[in-house]
């Protein structure tokens, strides 16, 4: 199946000369959710809001659903919708006719029944008279995505969704994208929060500095990059390492009560079984062992940091 | 062609007229009514005729331009500058619409209450003096070219504006003193010959002339050069507003 977004060498370079985007090529699945990731001022706002039609361009191309975003605008860009970061609303607008208005300026008729649904869906419908000035945050970002849906894009940009957001609202939104995806929408969301990202995505971006420096299906990066360590509860606390364990990846807590080893989850052999050998050798005993994963987090800051 | 895209930003902004109005139909209504009262009927009776038209009569074309290229910029304006003022417009860029559309929307809202201002003021006139329009039509004409040129320059003026007070200062330090300085309360052949000559270069002059030339079949100025004048300020308009499109001036970085 052909990608719903393709992005071909995409630079962006502002007035200011400050470089945004340095040459990104990207294929977004159809009917995947793609997390782009990265610290503030990575270029995603900017990715998002050239695909958009918000910024232009200073080279390369982007078609969405086979429309070049510039030559051919209208039908790529009644396929996309978009909820910024930031919260932009008609303050004096009620909802429902702030929701028609967009489904108007993307083009489309009329849908009464259509708003009806999405406003009760986002949980607005008793709202929908109410000017948005009115209007909790949580619900003003509400009123956003129901305008970037109320022409029923089959793309949907979202923009650091959850940024200052509830956790209730958190979950609520991260159930709304699952629903999207259901209705075969393609979500591409950008984000700070890796847990975000790990809860949600199936694909991960990762942007750093105007360069896309790694794509990547979660589960494949989870397991690529995962390395895992080993907790031992010790029955007697160390005052050190013995010197024949020296050599292994082995920290030693301060209370001297724990012991962690540090293996690669991709290697044939973990060296668990040895380690747990040498250890009974030494006449080191433990309590306790506990195994754990290290987080999209940690993977995202070793990426970043290898590239500092 | 979006229809639905014109539609919707036309509604929308008439919405916005609804909203507010006692500010965007009243208070022009009721500050003309004002000029109307002290220049029409208390020193008017005591001013001779112009041109054979009765001094509170002479002054109707000119007060309705006055609040005409008011109204049509401060609308126009704040329709495009508040978008961007509050980031909604975010949403206007990523539409499908073009740049044409975009302009039919918010100059023809703006047009359309700066046309309806100016018959309200016509209506409001009545009360205070008698009159006649000798050409209808070409009164309509004119109402309908100035609304939508100087929507146009509002409109213009809002893409250029990145605070509130560049919005105001083009219409409060240009227009205004443009528009009391064009003959709107008198007529140029009153003034010395190098005032005169002056004037000419006054492009509000064109505008109130030919107006009142559609009232009363007079005027300072030749009613053909004035329509030129005004055809041509509207194409000036139209290439600014295609380039600021075409470059993406001040609406995208």
């Amino acid at each position: 199946m052909s990608p719903i977004i393709s992005i071909r060498g995409l630079t962006k370079a502002y007035a200011s000369g400050q470089v945004a985007l340095r040459g990104v090529d990207l294929e977004i699945r159809r009917g995947e959710i793609f997390a782009l990731l990265g610290p503030n001022g990575a270029g995603k706002t900017t990715l998002i809001g050239i695909v958009c039609g918000i910024v232009n361009p200073s080279s390369g191309t982007v078609l969405a659903d086979g429309h070049d975003i510039v030559r051919d605008y209208r039908a790529a860009r009644s396929r996309i919708g978009l909820v910024p970061q930031e919260l932009c609303v008609e303050a004096f607008e009620t909802v429902q006719d702030t929701v028609r208005f967009s489904r108007g300026l993307f083009g489309k008729p009329a849908n009464p029944a259509l708003i009806e649904r999405l406003l009760r869906d986002l949980t607005l419908w008793d709202k929908r008279a109410s000017p948005i000035k009115d209007l909790s945050g949580g619900m003003k970002r509400r009123v956003m995505i129901a305008k970037a849906l109320a022409h029923e894009p089959q793309i949907l940009f979202l923009d650091e969704p959850t940024a200052g957001v509830d956790v209730e609202l958190r979950q609520d939104m991260w159930a709304l994208v699952r629903a999207l995806r259901e209705g075969g929408v393609t979500v591409i969301l950008t984000t700070h929060y890796i847990e975000e990202a790990e809860e949600m995505a199936d694909r991960i971006g990762v942007i750093h500095r105007g360069e896309l420096i790694l794509v990547e299906d979660k589960d494949t990066l989870m397991r690529q990059l995962g390395t895992k360590q080993l907790s031992l509860q010790l029955r007697q606390p160390l005052e050190h390492i013995p010197a024949a364990l020296r050599d292994d990846p082995l920290e030693l807590s301060a209370d001297g009560q724990t012991l962690t080893f540090t293996f690669d989850a991709r290697a044939q052999d973990t060296g668990i079984a040895e380690l747990l050998r040498r250890l009974h050798d030494h006449g080191i005993d433990f309590r306790e062992l506990r195994s754990s994963e290290s987080s999209l987090e940690d993977i995202f800051v070793n990426l970043v940091r290898a590239r500092a | 062609m979006n229809l639905y895209a014109i539609r919707a930003i036309y509604r929308f902004e008439m919405a916005r007229t609804f909203r507010t109005l006692l500010q965007s139909i009243a208070s022009p209504v009721i500050s003309t009514s004002l000029y109307f009262v002290v220049f029409g009927a208390a020193i008017g009776s005591r001013m001779g005729q112009i041109d054979g038209v009765p001094y509170g009569a002479f002054i109707i074309p000119g007060l309705i331009m006055l609040s005409l290229l008011n109204e049509s910029i401060s609308n126009a304006s704040f329709a495009i500058y508040m978008p961007k003022w509050t980031g909604t417009i975010y949403e206007l860029l990523s539409a499908p619409v073009n740049y044409c559309e975009i302009l039919i929307g918010y100059v023809g809202a703006a047009a359309t209450k700066s046309v309806v201002l100016g018959l309200l003021i016509l209506l409001t006139a009545r009360f205070f003096v008698d009159y006649r329009v000798e050409h209808p039509l070409v009164m309509l004409f004119f109402l309908v070219l100035t609304a939508v040129s100087f929507s146009l320059f509002g409109f213009i003026i809002g893409i250029w504006a990145d605070n509130f007070e560049k919005l105001q200062i083009i219409p409060l330090m240009i227009v205004t003193p443009l528009t009391f300085l064009g003959g709107s309360f008198y007529s140029i052949s009153m003034l010395p010959p190098v005032w005169q000559t002056v004037s000419l270069f006054n492009p509000v002059v064109y505008l109130v002339n030919g107006f009142r030339w559609s009232f009363f079949g007079t005027a300072d100025v030749d009613v053909r050069v004035c329509l030129v004048m005004m055809l041509g300020f509207l194409a000036l308009c139209i290439a600014v507003v295609w380039w600021v499109f075409r470059t993406g001036y001040r609406l995208k970085t």
